[in-house]
């Protein structure tokens, strides 16, 4: 690792200021940002560890949904009695990220602000049509994420907290990389009230909506409903992993484990 | 720039100069010789560093030593009591030949430990899972699943609740 600064702000205000200088990183769980320094692919001059703002902290029930912090780890949110009784997929989905030591450190806030392609919580931003409230304004879940790595945060803009609206019902499917667990595939379905959500993950640079499927589950939520409706590769990754085909043929099987685990 | 990090390592109150950009297992390993801790891969994914910050597991090698800043911190070398004997989870592993090289065991113990806490009747599947962040690549796994299986049945047992208290 390159050398750095270290400060631990106990405000966001103290954070944002912080996080003015052009080369200064914000520290989440380290996760990413730590691993991504061990290789010297980065170089930041400061990090700003936002573990001790209280602002950015803890779980709540609000109009219509959940509010949380998004220095919430992942185990917490897996953890939570609360999700658990008011979004379960939401959990679920926690409980299924990396492993125990990395949901032990591990935030909702560095998992969106990073936004790697394979990662679980974007499917849930889109599927559950949260909004992301930043230091400085809202952003729609439907416009946080605009590319591979890539969000609609400005440069040292801090992500406070992600208010998910609850479902009727949600389930999350993932067909993870045995190696790291992350997403190979994963499809988050969810429904609200006519409406139905399908939001892919892993499968291309970034989350993306499936209309096709939302139709059909609208007018008929079972699985069966997704029958011969598929994808199309050409824009999908292809790796190591797997191909663009066998991503595109994934996104259908895990909607539809997805759409049966949901009831 | 040098600064100063205060924490609890095995019960003791430690205070050294470090690097901003040392890690709490270079910290452990390095400034205070706590050579049980290892260090496995550089990805953040074998888990032979795992030890445990204010009561739950961590990867050591992805946590700066800052970030344990006043924290608690218990090593392998922390677990068992002061007159030698095993904690419960060790002596599983050593009973079942949960080890063979024994490069991933402080990682895996530390691990198995922090699991039985949060669910002090584990699955196998509870374990395999628990484990997820542990790599071994001598034993198969299956002793590892039998001797965390018998340590949490061990840590169960009253006399270690009473020792743990
Ligand atoms: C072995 C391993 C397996 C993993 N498996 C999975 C998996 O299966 N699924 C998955 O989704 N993820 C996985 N991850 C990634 C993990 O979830 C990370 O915790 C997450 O991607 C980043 O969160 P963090 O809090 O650790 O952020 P950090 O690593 O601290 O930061 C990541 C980035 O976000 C920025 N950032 C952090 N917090 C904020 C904020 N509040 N506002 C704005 N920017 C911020 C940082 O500056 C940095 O650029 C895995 C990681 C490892 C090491
Ligand atoms: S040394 Fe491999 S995960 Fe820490
Ligand atoms: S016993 Fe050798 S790596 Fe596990």
């Amino acid at each position: 690792m390159y050398a750095f600064t270290y400060q631990r702000p106990s405000t966001l205000a103290d954070a944002v200021a912080a996080a003015q200088d052009e080369d200064a990183k914000l520290l989440g769980g380290g996760q990413t940002l730590l691993p991504t320094l061990k290789q010297r692919l980065a170089q930041p001059s400061a990090l700003v560890d936002l573990s001790g703002v209280a602002e950015m902290k803890g779980i709540k029930a609000v109009d219509g949904g959940l509010e949380i912090g998004a220095f919430t780890r992942h185990a917490e949110v897996a953890h939570s009695d609360l999700v658990k009784a008011t979004i379960p997929a939401l959990a679920s989905l926690a409980e299924g990220i990396g492993d125990r030591q990395v949901r032990n450190m591990g935030t909702m806030g560095g998992s969106i602000a990073n936004a790697d392609p394979s990662a679980d919580y974007p499917s849930a931003v889109v599927a559950l049509k949260a909004t992301v409230t930043t230091d400085r304004r809202t952003i729609a879940g439907d416009d946080f994420f605009t590319g591979m790595f890539e969000t609609a945060l400005e440069p040292g803009e801090i992500v406070k907290s992600v208010r998910f609206s609850t479902p009727d019902k949600a389930a999350y499917a993932k067909f993870r990389n045995p190696a790291s667990r992350y997403a190979i595939v994963g499809v988050f379905v969810a429904k609200h009230g006519a409406e139905v959500r399908v939001a892919v993950t892993g499968a291309a640079g970034s989350v993306f909506r499936v209309p096709a499927f939302e139709a059909a589950l609208a007018a008929n939520f079972t699985a069966e409903a997704l029958n011969g409706l598929s994808v199309s590769a050409d824009d999908l990754n292809a790796d190591l992993h797997a191909s663009a085909d066998y991503r595109a043929h994934l996104v259908t099987v895990m909607a539809k484990r997805a759409v049966e685990a949901a009831g | 720039m040098p600064c100063t990090v205060t924490m609890t390592v095995n019960g003791k109150t430690v205070s050294r100069e470090v690097e901003e950009r040392t890690l709490l297992v270079t910290f452990l390993r390095d400034h205070l010789s706590l050579t049980g801790t290892h260090v496995g891969c550089d990805t953040s994914q074998c888990g032979a560093c795992v030890v445990h910050v204010d009561g739950r597991s961590v990867k050591s090698c992805t946590t700066l030593a800052v970030q344990a800043n006043g924290a608690s911190v218990t090593t392998i070398e922390g677990l068992a009591a002061a007159d030698g004997t095993l904690h419960p989870m060790q002596a599983a592993f050593r009973e079942h030949h949960g080890l063979q090289c024994g490069f991933c065991t402080p990682g895996m113990v530390m691990s198995a430990v922090d699991l039985v806490r949060n669910n002090p009747t584990p699955t196998e599947h509870d374990i395999r899972d628990g484990l997820e962040g542990n790599i071994c690549r001598c034993t198969g796994y299956h002793n590892i699943v039998k001797a965390v299986q018998a340590g949490a049945e061990a840590m169960n047992s009253p006399s270690a609740k009473a020792a743990a208290e």
